[in-house]
């Protein structure tokens, strides 16, 4: 017994000192988006001081470049909006295909699963091509379209929970006069809420950080978070790396504030999606 | 659930139908078409049958130097990041004090966004570099293994949360008998954890293998390719074929339907293996 409390105090200490590992990238450019533009690549490590401390002239300057605030309000727009429509319209889907057979929905169901392997560059071009076409290249149509993309992953983890959901319920609510949405809506989506705060989140994680798509769809006339990062970088001369620094924290901080307010079900919502993965 | 049940596909599956075959079905089938002509916008296309296959690869060797960087790439990280995961996974479910803590710290790159953690991590590495007169597009080696450190970074945690599930799945009274038996904790790692595990390693390696291959955002902002297109992975290479000049866009398809393929090939190929070996519960 003597021998495994030296090994858990051992193990404590190394998870410990990698948990520090784990921090120090996050610390650095925290500490550096308060140092002159400068003082940084050559010595990201050094702490500001007095001489390379420059309060907040970064981030004003990283606002301004970018139009950070805009993106910010874009970037959340689209993934609020994206989140909710998939979980809603993917859960009705899935529950769909699931309870009625038909040739139709079992195909349906094997490419939705389908969608998940295809890497995007396999469509980007002929997607932003016809999201121009059909005039999806705003904000909204964004919206529509993440919907399509986000189908797959979001039919496949709500029909897995489907299938387990006794049909005996449904049947009373239709025997007590309730149509399909009615069943639906008061019945079945209240016992998928879990599965639905597991969508929400990996969807949350994948549209708010999203880069390309977003891109070549509004790229040209709205830009979202990570757009707008990229964009520091994109224009021609050297790049403002005090600017950098502060649009990097800007763009982690919401994330690590959604993350500790929330962290009990983002993990909990990570392992469920992969259960049934 | 029979009667009039076709009525209500409109209201339940008709939205995501439509958005799917927009964003999706659509564009893929187009594309497969497309990759057999030459065409700048979609509508000018003109069929040239396999030519444009063949100048993927015949042309210029960058896709396959971008193809052999993402193999290598991929082996790199994609063991890296299980082992280190599953290592992760077995000191946090023994009950050590700070486990939330440690937890939530491990999975936190995770949310932060691929273009982000690229601009990080290329301060970080060229700050070291920095010391010995490097940066780190001066060499294809840096690039790598800065692509591998940032990949595991990012994936270390989400993978220790699916093995930290699936090690608390199992039944506390197997792993006691075990106890009682006398056997060593490597036996109890090989012959009851290990297996019991089976699904989670499954899903990690499916996860890990397929995030390696597809991984954009990041190499874009870590190295955009540099030195010389060296440490340009497929992804970025279809990419840069799309939209790098005009004229390109049929090869670019053709590359990516290659890249689709062996995607595909390799995610089932491996689920085909570790399924085999999970055990019936």
């Amino acid at each position: 017994m003597k021998k495994l409390k030296f090994l858990n105090i051992f193990i404590f200490i190394f998870l410990f000192a990698l948990s520090l590992v784990f921090l120090i990238p996050v610390i650095t450019v925290l500490s550096n988006s308060f140092k002159d533009k400068f003082s940084i690549s050559q010595s990201p490590f050094v702490l500001p001081d007095s001489t390379t401390f420059s309060g907040v002239e970064n981030y004003i300057n990283g606002i301004a470049d970018t139009g950070f605030v805009s993106a910010f309000f874009w970037s959340l727009f689209i993934t609020v909006s994206s989140v909710a429509i998939i979980v809603l319209f993917t859960s009705m889907t899935a529950w769909y295909i699931i309870r009625v057979k038909s040739r139709f929905n079992s195909i349906l169901y094997y490419l939705f699963v389908f969608s998940m392997i295809v890497p995007f560059q396999m469509v980007m071009f002929t997607m932003s091509k016809i999201a121009n076409i059909l005039r999806l290249d705003n904000p909204f149509g964004l919206i529509f379209i993440y919907l399509g993309f986000g189908a797959g992953l979001s039919v496949f983890i709500f029909s897995g929970f489907v299938k387990s959901i006794p049909i005996s319920l449904e049947e009373a609510a239709i025997i007590d006069g309730c149509n399909r949405l009615q069943t639906f809506w008061h019945v079945v989506f209240p016992i998928l809420k879990p599965t639905a705060i597991t969508v929400a989140i990996l969807n949350t994680m994948w549209v708010w950080n999203d880069y390309l798509l977003p891109y070549l769809v509004i790229g040209s006339d709205y830009k979202t978070i990570p757009i707008a990062v990229q964009y520091l970088k994109g224009g021609y001369g050297s790049v403002d790396m005090g600017a950098m620094m502060a649009m990097l924290v800007l763009s982690i901080l919401p994330v690590i504030i959604f993350y500790l307010s929330c962290q009990k079900y983002i993990i909990k919502g990570v392992a469920a999606g992969a259960v049934k993965g | 659930m029979k009667k009039g049940s076709k009525r209500w596909a409109i209201v339940f599956v008709a939205p995501t139908f439509i958005a799917f075959c927009i964003a999706f079905l659509i564009p893929f089938m187009l594309g497969l078409y497309l990759s057999f002509c030459e065409f700048r916008t979609v509508s000018d296309a003109s069929f040239v049958g396999f030519q444009n296959y063949v100048r993927a690869f015949g042309e210029n060797t960058d896709f396959l130097n971008a193809l052999t960087f993402t193999v290598k790439f991929a082996f790199a990280s994609v063991i890296v990041i299980n082992v280190v995961a599953f290592l992760l996974a077995l000191m946090l479910t023994r009950g050590i004090k700070g486990t939330n803590l440690f937890r939530t710290v491990f999975f936190m790159p995770n949310l932060i966004g691929g273009i982000v953690l690229g601009y990080i991590w290329q301060l970080i590495i060229n700050g070291i570099l920095y010391n010995y007169g490097y940066s780190i597009t001066s060499n294809a080696t840096f690039g790598y293994w800065g692509l591998v450190v940032l990949s595991s970074w990012q994936m270390i945690g989400y993978m220790m949360v699916l093995y930290i599930a699936g090690i608390q799945n199992i039944p506390t009274a197997i792993l006691e008998a075990a106890r009682v038996d006398g056997a060593s904790p490597i036996r109890t790692l090989r012959s009851i954890i290990i297996p019991s595990v089976m699904p989670s390693i499954t899903i990690c390696l499916f996860l890990t293998i397929t995030n390696s291959f597809k991984l954009f955002d990041q190499n874009l902002a870590l190295t955009a390719g540099a030195p010389s297109k060296q440490t340009q992975m497929v992804a970025l290479d279809i990419y840069n074929t799309f939209y790098g000049r005009v004229g390109y866009e049929g090869i670019g398809q053709a590359k990516a339907v290659v890249f689709f393929i062996l995607v595909a090939v390799i995610a089932l190929l491996q689920l085909y293996f570790t399924r085999s070996k999970e055990v019936e519960n």
